[in-house]
């Protein structure tokens, strides 16, 4: 049966209370939602109007909402590290075991950083960068369906080890040796390495569909010059993604292949060098969180501008800041390990220009201050995000630069003043700017706004409980405590983590309230109705089209003349356009295929984490057969005729009047 | 069927050339990621052989050879191709094939060769990287001739027209791109390894 089976076996059910928990109540939530679709007779509608679908809106929705599961996933855990850090000071045992505690901080930073973070911009990106851009689709619709699917079947696979086999205890960047097989035999890093490799190869598949969608398909007349800063931001990032996640993918794939084929990249013996895996990781690494902030900064440039009711201060250097955090990004990597030893002259060099890619990012957040200096502000739930992230974020930058000195690093290398710094950065550049993102386009796509007031009670729960749960850990990572400590002996410790633990608390109500908030917005939708197409007196051009934003964006496809082209444009408004002034456009038809490339890239990495060989193989021939016909198929899009175009885009004018008498 | 409209047509020409372009940039920097691999583990040899004692000049510049020609009858191919000789650069297409055939039948004949004597991957640093940077470049090659196969195979049956040479003139790209891989792989590897 070892054919079959590979090395599987019922010894690897789970055994821990936490484990057996989570494998019986997964289960039964997906049996719900089964029961529930079958129940509502919603099936077709789920595969025709959303899983098949080939409409960046639609599948930015569901990154969405596959990443806002996946953050109740990744608070959950950090519920959990917390409560365990506060139950296990002197005389106390924890809650749980350490074996359990290693793989929920495994799995808390990466289920956030690659299936909350990631998802969420790719989630936006699809929803609002082709709108903004005034085209119809992203230049590659069909690649943009594989790569959401390859990021679905990533994050099942992750999500899987609780329940088969448990999940690597190596943290998130999975440190060789003690991910060697020597050290861990087990299939929990092998989870960890496929789960990423499938979701990762979805992400540079993404990363060159945005870039070349920004660079062939922008609107006539809209030079780069013209463009929104989100669409800036997402250049950027694109390049970061094309150049460094290949990175990612090699170095994951030599630590497989020590893995599975006994070879000695990284291992303690036979000349491997461990150390040449934490350089590889953070050359992707760093550019990883420049990939995650940029495209957050580029949503509070629009946000900004929007609610203080001016154009953004300052373009050029936002440009031009961009593009100097794209170039610095790839040369501070050894600022994560100053600790290997490289030598002064080394350190210095990284130290330095990691100072240095703070000047661009301050550039940045002076821009945005001068944006709101004599705007007209309206403290709207996006602009709230926004005000949390300034303070937020430049507090984090402030201790991004303290840890830059090499000397001061030393000290705090590793401990909980590092875990402290990055969330500072991360919550509050990256979680709370795809916040903002969220509640200011989400009337774009679903038709009605969401309820200011508990937005903005969200916001400010989120904002509080940041500050109670990671000051703490400012502190006590100056008194010692190190990241990833399962228990301590210091009585002094003790209350700031019970402090800590409460913060957590505190951003679960945040996330509880946020999720009040969609349920109640959703309840009472008919009052919140989107008529104008333009409910935030918005300046970019998915402000021009109606709410929710047809299928094909754009009826007649949209001529730029200068910056904030809406701003300017919806005074200058001509009634109706004339019937030939619309032409037939073509849509990319539904299609499968990136389902079940998703179900065979999951089929391929659960065969290889498990040794099943047969299955890894039969999969891996059947994504190249559905790769290769699609190739061959020529017929893969429908026409929507001028006249039934002019039909349908004859509804937004009556509406719009309506509204206006 | 529907026929799209041919500047539309136009653009999504051009946009499949920039992703594969920058396809290929990733691809240059996994390799790069290798590289810098196998240059940090040449020298650890851990006992085992060093690239001297186990690499044959001779016949690594034979493969090269092989290598190099194929690259030049898939560039004679699409200049016969864009001028409209099918015949012609079916010809070439096939020779390309042979030649990129040969080189990885002496790739795989080299690896059976070192695994026959013991030196295998799980030997030392040196032949892990050694084993991993090679033979991923010849992973690109055996993937190349599968698209080029599948090509040909298209082509039984079809004219030779504005659609297949583009798909041609990627797959050229992509096949010139190994190419100069293998050139660095040529030198780094082999040449540095034996001590020129």
């Amino acid at each position: 049966m070892d054919w079959l089976l590979g090395r599987f076996s019922l010894d690897y059910l789970p055994t821990e209370p936490a484990t057996i928990g989570a494998a019986i109540g997964m289960p039964l939530g997906v049996l719900a939602v089964v029961a529930l679709l079958t129940y509502f007779h919603k099936w077709t509608w789920l595969w025709k109007n959303w899983l098949t679908s080939l409409d960046a809106k639609k599948i930015g929705v569901m990154y969405i909402v596959v990443a806002l599961i996946m953050l109740i996933r990744g608070v959950a855990d950090a519920f959990m590290l917390r409560a365990q850090t506060a139950t296990s000071g002197p005389g106390g045992d924890g809650l749980f075991d350490v074996s359990t505690f290693q793989q929920v901080f495994t799995a808390h930073g990466t289920i956030m950083i690659f299936f909350v973070a990631m998802g969420l911009m790719f989630g936006l990106i699809n929803v609002v960068l082709p709108l903004m851009l005034g085209t119809r689709d992203v230049a590659f619709p069909w690649m943009n369906s594989v790569s959401f699917w390859l990021f679905v079947a990533g994050m099942i696979l992750n999500n899987l080890a609780l329940v088969i086999g448990g999940f690597s205890n190596g943290g998130w960047l999975g440190y060789p040796p003690l991910t060697e097989l020597q050290y861990n035999p087990g299939p929990g890093v092998d989870y960890w390495i496929w789960s990423l490799q499938i979701a990762g190869v979805g992400s540079l598949l993404s990363g060159i569909n945005f870039l070349v969608t920004i660079l062939k398909k922008r609107a006539a007349g809209m030079s780069l010059g013209k463009m929104p800063i989100f669409a800036w931001s997402v250049l950027v990032t694109t390049v970061l993604i094309i150049v460094a996640f290949p990175i990612l993918t090699a170095t994951l794939g030599m630590l497989a292949l020590d893995r599975t084929m006994g070879m000695h990249f990284f291992t303690s013996d036979l000349g491997g060098n461990a150390m040449m895996y934490v350089n590889l990781i953070w050359a992707w690494g760093h550019p990883e969180v420049y990939i995650l902030v940029l495209p957050a900064f580029g949503i509070y440039s629009e946000v900004v501008a929007t609610f203080s009711r001016k154009k953004l201060f300052g373009y050029g250097t936002m440009v031009a800041a961009l593009i100097a955090i794209m170039f610095f990004s790839f040369v501070v990597w050894l600022h994560h390990f100053f600790t290997m030893g490289s030598g002064a002259n080394v350190n210095a060099f990284f130290g330095i220009m990691t100072m240095i890619i703070a000047i661009p990012t301050g550039v940045k957040i002076f821009n945005w201050l001068f944006t709101m200096y004599r705007g007209r502000i309206r403290f709207t739930s996006p602009f709230v995000w926004f005000l949390a992230f300034v303070v937020t974020f430049t507090l984090g930058g402030v201790t991004g630069v303290m840890m830059a000195v090499p000397a001061v690093d030393f000290q705090v290398h590793n401990t909980l003043f590092l875990v402290a710094h990055f969330h500072n950065t991360i919550i509050g550049g990256v979680v709370f700017g795809f916040m903002a993102g969220i509640t200011y386009w989400f009337p774009k796509i679903f038709g009605f706004t969401l309820n200011e007031r508990l937005g903005r009670y969200a916001a400010y729960l989120w904002q509080l409980g940041f500050i109670v749960a990671f000051m703490p850990l400012y502190a006590l990572g100056l008194m010692g405590a190190v990241r990833r400590i399962d228990h301590y002996d210091n009585p002094e410790w003790v209350p700031f983590f019970i402090v800590s633990a409460v913060g957590v608390l505190i951003i679960a109500a945040a996330i509880g309230v946020q999720l009040l908030q969609f349920a109640y917005s959703i309840y009472k939708r008919n009052e919140n109705r989107d008529l104008t197409g333009d409910p935030w007196d918005g300046r970019t051009l998915e402000w021009s089209v109606p709410s929710p934003a047809p299928e094909y964006n754009f009826a007649i496809a949209p001529t730029v003349t200068r910056r904030d082209e809406w701003w300017y444009a919806k005074n200058e408004l001509k009634g109706r356009p004339h019937k030939s002034e619309y032409s037939d456009i073509q849509l990319p038809k539904n299609s499968g295929a990136g389902f079940i490339i998703g179900v065979l890239s999951f089929c391929f990495g659960f065969g290889i984490i498990w040794h099943m060989w047969w299955l890894a193989g039969i999969a891996l021939l059947a994504i190249v057969v559905m790769i290769a016909r699609r190739t061959m198929n020529d017929d893969s899009e429908y026409t929507i005729m001028a006249a039934e175009l002019f039909e349908l885009d004859g509804k937004r004018f009556h509406t719009e009047k309506k509204v206006s008498v | 069927m529907s026929v799209s409209h041919p500047l539309e047509q136009m653009e999504k020409v051009e946009a499949t050339r920039l992703g594969f372009w920058l396809y290929l940039l990733s691809d240059v920097m996994l390799f790069s990621a290798l590289f810098a691999t196998f240059m940090i583990l040449r020298h650890n040899t851990a006992g085992g052989p060093a690239g001297v004692d186990i690499f044959s000049p001779p016949y690594v510049l034979l493969q090269t050879m092989a290598l190099l020609i194929s690259s030049f009858t898939a560039a004679v191919a699409l200049s016969a191709a864009n001028h409209r000789k099918r015949r012609e650069a079916i010809r070439y297409l096939i020779a390309t094939g042979v030649f990129g055939l040969v080189f990885l039948g002496m790739e795989l004949m080299e690896f059976s060769k070192l695994v026959g004597e013991g030196h295998t991957w799980q030997v030392s640093a040196f032949l892990t990287g050694f084993f991993t940077l090679v033979g991923t470049h010849g992973l690109h090659i055996t993937v190349g001739l599968i698209w080029l196969g599948t090509f040909l195979f298209t082509l039984r049956k079809r004219l030779l027209d504005e659609n297949m040479i583009r798909k041609l003139s990627l797959f050229t790209l992509f096949w010139h791109f190994l190419d100069l891989v293998w050139i660095w792989i040529f030198t780094i590897v082999y040449m540095f390894g034996v001590g020129l």
